[in-house]
């Protein structure tokens, strides 16, 4: 960032101008400067959900694209994070008292014997800024824990994380347990982590492997519209 | 030895060579992860095996396992001509099975289990411990902690991640491959820079000097 960054005055900015702005100091992890400019942006009328959608997401959006392609790396990704959660924690409570839409709800969580949750969180917190429901099950969950929330949460979605090669095979633990209990159809089912791949996804019997947080955000939208032109037909 | 480089078999033969070893058809060449370089090295020296030839990959691939089963395979199909037979010493290591793939259809064998805290430990007994909340060094990771873990984190530019990274983790192990108290020493610092209890074990070479051993007969 440039000497000349201290000098922005945000509240002087028009709104395009502030909103490129937030993915800038979103892209530097720059967290007090986000919720300030959270603030700003709701003060003048906007609605929240346009808030998360234009500057929050379109910022990380970036900040994903990035680090997709190599230019930026985990430590900056978390802090670009922590920023967005910043801005987030403004926006949550005034999302369902503005009508927000809502895309659907999904249940997550790290598998049994897996307490690495970096990816989990990063792609619960696009999921939100998405427009979905996210109900956080932490880690280091047997499949009870998974069946149990799905059925008290009336979730859409089963997303399931693993960093480690010898945690990941329990996701098809999880699988054919609602594939015995006769629940599998009732739900979409996505995995992730480091270790994975498409064809492990498909061999366990998963809806999709999603490869990063954005995937998965656009991975959901797509089987949420599915599942809904089915049952409009 | 330098870890970050592969140590070439050449270098390594024309140095036995120069000792007057023989070269032959029941020569076996160990591809290994630079991590594990100093401890192979102190087996093969400790036979005095003159048959064997090492060559390490980067150690860093440890952080980038992805990159791993393509860095073996090349290194397989540069030197297997060379070789009677090649023994890859990584474990899966992250590489959710395929590196295992890998060495199927390169018609090799590599070290079974999950990564090298198993195999210093053992399976049977690394398993049995069930330890989801445990971070694991070993000696070279205590020796190349800054390098491996606190630089490609950005714990040095960012140390308030630091929870982030290691909140879930109760404590720290270290499995010692040697007798060093000053190598403890460091371990106990690790353990107090990630806010976690700290653990020494001693596993001396475990499995790793089993599985090369069981390897090393001239065929």
């Amino acid at each position: 960032m440039s000497d000349d960054q201290d000098d922005i005055i945000l509240s002087e900015l028009p709104d395009d101008e502030l909103v490129l702005q937030m993915h800038d100091d979103l892209y530097d992890g720059l967290k007090d400067e986000i919720e300030e400019a959270v603030n700003i942006l709701l003060e003048r009328g906007w609605a929240p959900y346009r808030v998360l959608t234009e500057a929050l997401v379109g910022g990380m959006t970036i900040v994903g694209n990035d680090f997709r392609d190599g230019i930026l790396f985990v430590p900056e990704v978390l802090l670009a994070a922590g920023a967005m959660k910043g801005g987030m924690s403004i926006l949550k409570p005034l999302l369902a008292e503005t009508g927000a839409p809502r895309m659907g709800k999904m249940v997550i969580g790290t598998v049994k014997g897996d307490i690495h949750d970096i990816g989990k969180n990063l792609v619960g917190m696009m999921m939100e800024g998405a427009g979905f429901e996210v109900v956080d099950l932490g880690i280091n969950n047997p499949v009870e824990k998974y069946l149990e929330a799905l059925a008290a949460e009336e979730a859409d979605i089963l997303g399931m994380s693993a960093l480690l090669t010898t945690t990941m095979p329990y996701m098809k633990v999880v699988i054919d347990t609602m594939v015995a209990e006769g629940i599998r159809e009732d739900y979409i089912v996505l995995v992730g982590g480091a270790p994975l791949n498409e064809e492990f996804g498909r061999a366990i019997g998963a809806d999709a492997y999603c490869r990063d947080a954005a995937v998965a955000v656009e991975t959901a939208k797509d089987f949420i519209a599915r599942k809904h032109n089915r049952m409009n037909a | 030895m330098r870890q970050d480089r592969p140590l070439s078999p050449s270098a390594s033969r024309a140095a036995r060579d120069a000792a007057g070893a023989p070269v032959g058809p029941d020569r076996l060449l160990l591809v290994a992860c630079g991590a594990l370089a100093r401890e192979i090295g102190a087996v093969i020296g400790g036979a005095g095996w003159s048959h064997v030839d090492l060559i390490c990959l980067p150690a860093i691939l440890h952080n980038r396992p992805e990159e791993i089963p393509q860095a073996v395979r090349q290194a397989v199909l540069d030197h297997r001509a060379e070789y009677a037979r090649i023994f890859v010493v990584y474990a899966d290591c992250g590489t959710g099975g395929r590196l295992q793939s890998e060495c199927d259809a390169l018609g090799v064998e590599m070290v079974q289990g999950p990564h090298c805290y198993a195999f210093y430990e053992g399976l049977e007994a690394f398993a049995a411990r069930e330890e989801c909340t445990a971070f694991y060094l070993t000696d070279f990771l205590v020796r190349q902690f800054d390098a491996f873990v606190i630089r490609p984190l950005g714990l040095d530019r960012h140390p308030q991640l630091r929870d982030l990274y290691f909140g879930n983790y109760d404590r720290l192990v270290y499995q010692a491959q040697t007798e060093d108290p000053e190598l403890t020493r460091r371990a106990q610092d690790c353990a107090t820079r990630l806010g976690l209890t700290f653990e020494r074990r001693f596993t001396g070479y475990g499995n790793l000097q089993d599985e090369i051993v069981r390897r090393a007969p001239p065929g």
